[in-house]
């Protein structure tokens, strides 16, 4: 198959999106209190609509024939180009926060980035993106800061979450093949270059949270060039059913 | 169930100009996460373009054992509705 460095970078977005949004959609009809409930599974719908955008896209650049649902549902857990922080379970409603948060804060940075790509349909998705990701971040901050500063059950929970999750966080910021050549022509966003910024809003808000950041050591990384943990397998098996099931079944 | 979350009254303007209007309640720890939580339970579908919230608790309603003496005395008033004028056929938007 023929390299194409513009497809596989739009699969690392998109899939960052659709994963983290399957995730979050496994909250529904499950939330805390119908109000998170809601809150949670409107999230989902704007990650939804963001890898829409992306893939409908990336078939287009592709230019096979395969379609938006293709890319969605046809693909085997190798194919994923997520990184492995979107793809870990949900666990208890802070941990979801504090994945939610981390991811956030980049998605934000990395949406704000694009606006400046040279490719202009990229640009202008990162746009339409970049407002529904504003309320998403603002929301995981402000119960970050509600559970972190919460009761000592509440605190305990999310900075258990924090420490766990904080070997994923080195991906965001890691630099993959693609994304190094894409930078040449500036297409792609220059990651190292958002690290900064995030680590400044991480430590803002896990101040007032009076949550401890945990200190960097041995990163886990993988996820970009398709190399995942147990879990992706089990979402794609839940999320593809239908289509691999009963192919090209519409509704 | 215990220590449930206060509830609060929702109003949505719909658009600029239009008052607020009365949507619905819901739950919520505080003013700030009422506000949010409205934008997301009631304003999913575009209803609206502003969000106020008030605490249930503090609305102060009308008892509806007044009923009679509060509504019934209008009933018969009809001289208080404008509609005894003859107007001028140029005059629109009346």
């Amino acid at each position: 198959m023929k390299e194409n460095l513009l497809l596989d970078y739009l699969l690392q977005l998109g899939d960052n999106a659709l994963v983290l949004g399957q995730r979050l959609a496994e909250w529904c009809g499950h939330g805390p209190i119908l109000e998170q409930d809601m809150a949670i599974t409107n999230i989902s719908l704007d990650l939804f609509g963001q890898t829409r955008n992306i893939f409908q896209y990336a078939a287009k650049v592709e230019g096979e024939g395969r379609t938006e649902d293709d890319l969605a549902f046809l693909r085997d857990a190798i194919h994923f180009k997520n990184i492995l922080l979107v793809e870990l379970p949900n666990g208890d409603f802070g941990r979801t926060i504090v994945k939610q948060f981390l991811y956030d804060a980049f998605n934000f940075l990395n949406y704000t980035a694009l606006l400046e790509s040279t490719d202009k349909q990229l640009a202008a998705i990162a746009e339409k993106s970049l407002k529904e990701v504003t309320y998403h971040l603002r929301f995981s901050s402000e119960w970050m800061i509600r559970l972190g500063d919460g009761t000592d059950v509440s605190h305990q929970k999310m900075q258990t979450a924090l420490n766990d999750l904080w070997m994923y966080t080195g991906e965001l910021f890691e630099m993959s093949k693609t994304e190094k050549e894409l930078l040449k022509t500036g297409v792609a966003v220059d990651l190292e270059k958002l690290k900064p910024a995030w680590n400044k809003k991480v430590k803002e808000i896990c101040e007032e949270a009076t949550l401890k950041i945990p200190e960097d050591t041995w990163m886990q990384t993988g996820g970009k060039t398709g190399v995942h943990t147990e879990n992706l397998g089990f979402l794609l098996a839940d999320m593809q059913y239908l289509q691999r099931a009963y192919p090209g079944q519409e509704w | 169930m215990k220590n449930t979350w206060p509830l609060w009254e929702v109003f949505i303007r719909s658009k600029q100009g239009i008052h607020h209007k009365h949507v619905g309640s819901l739950h919520a720890p505080d003013e700030m996460v009422a506000i949010e939580n409205a934008r997301d339970v009631y304003t999913r579908r575009q209803e609206g373009v502003s969000i106020w919230v008030v605490e249930s608790k503090n609305i102060t309603a009308s008892n509806p054992d007044d009923s009679d003496a509060f509504y019934e005395p209008a009933r018969d008033k009809i001289y208080r509705h404008p509609t005894f004028y003859d107007l001028p056929d140029e005059l629109k938007h009346i």
